[in-house]
């Protein structure tokens, strides 16, 4: 089970490796901390504290944190959705901007059962194993595709390109899908 | 569902705040509403189970509000997303 310092150290790092900072209010950061390692002890990885997770990880793939949104709210507001991770202006200000949702209403949706079928109990000694009621045995998934970003070269397998390249800093417009196809002859 | 309900002596609207357990905004909010003596009730959604889930998705959507959290739903049709201190002394009138 991961700490509360490991993941503290763990922001810090990212925080520094992206020229960002953590938030200045001490208290908030402890809150954030907290809510980090209470979603990676739930879900097996740390997803966003102020959001909520559908517990799939492809669902929660974009708002593990840092979230797919952190890079454009930094660069748009000074501070991603939280206020977890902030800009030196922000920082130095200490005034916490107010953030809307950047993430797709769509995706949101997912957590509230309405597509997550998900959360798949094992049953217990005792308990008799239930016959799936509504044929919801299947584990979600999303559609991945490779994308590779047009300025450097990198490539990803995901539902959605980057906002940002993480390589390059390219914007997601710069990504193309990658289609392949496998030809027989003979 | 599991609404744990707050008491306080401000019982002058009826409050209800949808709200994350890891949240430190809903934290702050709950805190607020304590400090200034309201009565309200919260569910942490983050806990709820999928059916209940649902039910909160509906009706956050049928009232306007936003799939954020906190959403605080005010005399059943005022709906403030985010912990906004401003609006919460307006509508509460504090």
């Amino acid at each position: 089970m991961i700490t509360l310092d490991q993941v503290r150290r763990r922001a810090e790092a990212d925080a520094k490796t992206y020229g960002y900072y953590l938030t200045p209010q001490p208290e908030l950061l402890q809150g954030f901390i907290e809510g980090l390692k209470t979603n990676e002890d739930r879900y097996g990885y740390p997803v966003c504290p102020c959001r909520l997770a559908s517990g799939v990880y492809d669902y929660d793939r974009d708002i593990i944190c840092p979230c797919d949104y952190r890079d454009p709210d930094v660069a748009q507001y000074g501070s991603c959705y939280c206020r977890l991770y902030v800009n030196k202006e922000v920082y130095e200000s200490k005034n916490l901007p107010e953030v809307p949702e950047r993430r797709p209403i769509e995706k949101q949706q997912r957590a509230y059962g309405t597509q997550a079928t998900a959360t798949e109990k094992t049953p217990t000694q005792g308990e008799e194993k239930k016959q799936p009621a509504q044929a919801s045995k299947q584990q979600p998934t999303v559609k991945k595709k490779l994308w590779y970003c047009k300025q450097c070269g990198y490539v990803v397998f995901r539902e959605d390109p980057p906002y940002i390249c993480p390589i390059c800093k390219a914007k997601k417009e710069m990504f193309a899908k990658i289609e392949s196809a496998i030809e027989f002859n003979g | 569902m599991n609404i744990s309900k707050v008491s306080g002596k401000n019982t002058k609207h009826k409050v209800l705040v949808y709200a994350l357990s890891t949240c430190v905004w809903c934290k702050l909010t709950k805190q607020f509403l304590n400090d200034n003596n309201i009565q309200y009730e919260f569910v942490d959604v983050d806990l709820a189970d999928e059916k209940d889930k649902e039910k909160i998705h509906e009706t956050i959507q049928n009232k306007g509000g936003m799939l954020s959290y906190p959403t605080i739903i005010v005399d059943e049709n005022i709906v403030i997303n985010g912990f906004r201190k401003d609006k919460l002394t307006e509508v509460l009138e504090i």
